[in-house]
């Protein structure tokens, strides 16, 4: 009977905290579909008509078609060329030895945790005299650059995890390297590479200071177009949960659909397994 | 391992030398750059060349200015109470619920939801919940007839808004990791000390705790980087205000340079950061470095 009491109150308190988290989130998405006037109610109204003209006024918007390709370039472009330079460098100093592996290992992990704060300055110059400013290219290199860290750290584990048999097997049978990294190392780090991808596009998609300084109205990207809203257009707030809700939307679904693999991510490093 | 006996050099730098070319030129030149701008004078918009050597000036100005020490007093402060709060909910909300549970998948997905979402989209969900006239936040409080606060008006309150925020968005972090470092305990050990008859409190404290005790030292670093780095979700929740009671450093350093357009002193002010951050990220390394740690270099 105690143990039975004591499970009805993990349940309980697992709810509470889910609905902790969930609540925010809610609150943006539920407001979204609320009238201007709906949205000056006090907070507790849970229960309303809801209203499509919020999404109808952000996604018709002249610009918006254009912010939203911008955000979908960089972030895909900036994932996959993350994925494929990440996989060849993670397999690079897994399964070879050479002069400044280790120095290579160490300044690449001391990348990772610098402040975008920091670079956002001497990136604005110095993108300024390559003319890479205003461009979506210069977003993309800086995103690379900026994910790359973490994307070898968490690929470098996978690829210790591949059998080392299987490939001296396809190298004795005449593959060349990187034949080897593609078809037998690829297929089996995929989980890895699953990660990778979504915390590069989570990254790539979400961010926006360093977007805010590098681009013009031509090249800004969603979140750096919301910063802008909240000046714009003062506090309609049921378009601007509208425009948070389609930005926060990608990720999400990606949780949703990968939960295991962004979890491998989270863990990475400090939990084997 | 025998694969690493690959010695074939070449091959090795053609794999490595893409992201090498990449990591150096759009983020280690930058770090170097930042460093060095502090000892130039140079205007935004002008040509490089057209910058002036100007020694330790910058660092002098921006280290006698006393906004710098009180934003970095802010982000000790920010730091260190968002932090021990979200390592103390989440490792007791861990050991609480800890244990085989259905649905637990399910559970896990709804609890790093907070950390995906965008920080843009978080910014503005908690100013709207901490709205003084309709937020959320002074609804409930009413209901338990907590007369209405101006959350992001007063500087106290404002300062607790962002580390609320801050500890919705990562707590569950500190959940996730627990809970992966207790999935990993030896359960014969557990069981080796459930059958000498320890108790639940001497079980955690005594065996639990200390055997995940390199993953709470990772995750605590971890989080106090991230900590000291923050910039988005404050950027868009307060600005910094009001006054100067919510300016953390990086924003104290974005402000300087692209409101102030005093270039030479944001840089001198990064050095700080990010030598903050660096010794941290060293002691991550030394606790767990996945690169250089490997069998490979045995």
């Amino acid at each position: 009977m105690r143990s039975r009491l004591a499970l009805i109150g993990r349940y309980a308190a697992l709810l509470v905290l889910a609905a902790l988290c969930i609540g925010p989130i809610a609150v943006m998405i539920l407001t979204s579909f609320k009238t201007q006037a709906q949205t000056f109610d006090t907070g507790l109204t849970f229960f309303f008509v809801p209203t499509m003209e919020n999404y109808r006024d952000v996604i018709f918007d002249a610009s918006f078609g254009r912010y939203l390709v911008n955000s979908l370039v960089v972030g895909i472009v900036a994932t996959l060329a993350t994925l494929l330079l990440g996989c060849m460098a993670a397999y690079g100093m897994a399964r070879f030895s050479f002069a400044g592996r280790k120095a290579l290992a160490y300044t690449t992990l001391m990348l990772r945790t610098v402040p975008l704060a920091v670079i956002a300055v001497p990136v604005f110059m110095i993108w300024s005299d390559w003319r890479l400013t205003n461009s979506l290219l210069g977003l993309i290199l800086l995103y690379i650059a900026v994910n790359l860290p973490f994307t070898i750290w968490l690929l470098y584990g996978f690829v210790l995890q591949v059998p080392v048999d299987l490939e001296e097997a396809a190298a004795i049978d005449g593959c060349r390297p990187w034949r080897v990294l593609l078809r037998i190392v690829l297929p089996l780090i995929r989980p890895g590479l699953a990660a990778a991808a979504i915390f590069t596009f989570r990254i790539a998609w979400n961010e926006f200071i360093l977007a805010l300084v590098l681009t013009d109205r031509a090249t800004r990207t969603l979140p750096v177009a919301a910063s802008l809203y909240v000046t714009d257009i003062g506090v309609e707030w049921g378009k601007l949960m509208a425009l948070a809700s389609l930005i926060a939307l990608p990720p999400l679904a990606f949780t949703f659909l990968a939960a295991r693999q962004v979890i491998s991510g989270l863990t990475a490093g400090a939990v084997k397994g | 391992m025998s694969a690493v006996a690959n010695k074939n050099a070449r091959v090795a730098w053609l794999f490595v030398l893409p992201a090498i070319v990449i990591m150096a030129a759009a983020c280690l030149y930058p770090v170097i750059s930042a460093v060095r701008l502090g000892f130039y004078e140079w205007s935004m918009g002008t040509p490089w060349s057209q910058a002036r050597w100007a020694g330790l000036t910058s660092f002098q100005i921006a280290y006698t200015e006393p906004a710098v020490w009180s934003s970095l007093w802010t982000t000790l402060k920010f730091a260190s109470v968002s932090v021990t709060a979200e390592m103390a909910l989440g490792i007791g909300l861990a050991l609480a619920l800890e244990g085989n549970i259905r649905g637990q998948a399910a559970f896990r997905t709804l609890f790093i939801l907070p950390m995906m979402v965008a920080p843009i989209a978080v910014g503005l969900t908690w100013r709207y919940l901490f709205d003084a006239q309709f937020g959320l936040i002074n609804a409930v409080l009413g209901v338990f007839g907590v007369a209405a606060k101006g959350w992001l008006a007063d500087e106290s309150l404002a300062f607790a808004a962002i580390i609320i925020a801050d500890i919705w968005q990562w707590t569950p972090f500190v959940f996730i990791m627990v809970v992966a470092g207790l999935a990993n305990v030896d359960g014969s050990i557990l069981e080796a000390a459930r059958i000498d008859g320890a108790r639940w409190w001497t079980m955690t404290m005594r065996v639990k705790l200390p055997m995940i005790a390199h993953v709470l030292a990772i995750t605590l670093v971890m989080r106090l980087i991230d900590a000291f780095r923050v910039l988005e979700v404050i950027y868009v929740l307060t600005f910094g205000g009001p006054g100067a009671s919510t300016e953390v450093l990086s924003l104290h350093i974005y402000k300087t340079a692209f409101i102030g357009q005093k270039l030479g002193a944001a840089s001198a002010i990064s050095v700080l950061l990010l030598a903050v951050v660096m010794v941290l990220t060293w002691l991550a390394l030394r606790m767990s470095n996945p690169l250089a740690d490997s069998e490979g270099d045995r």
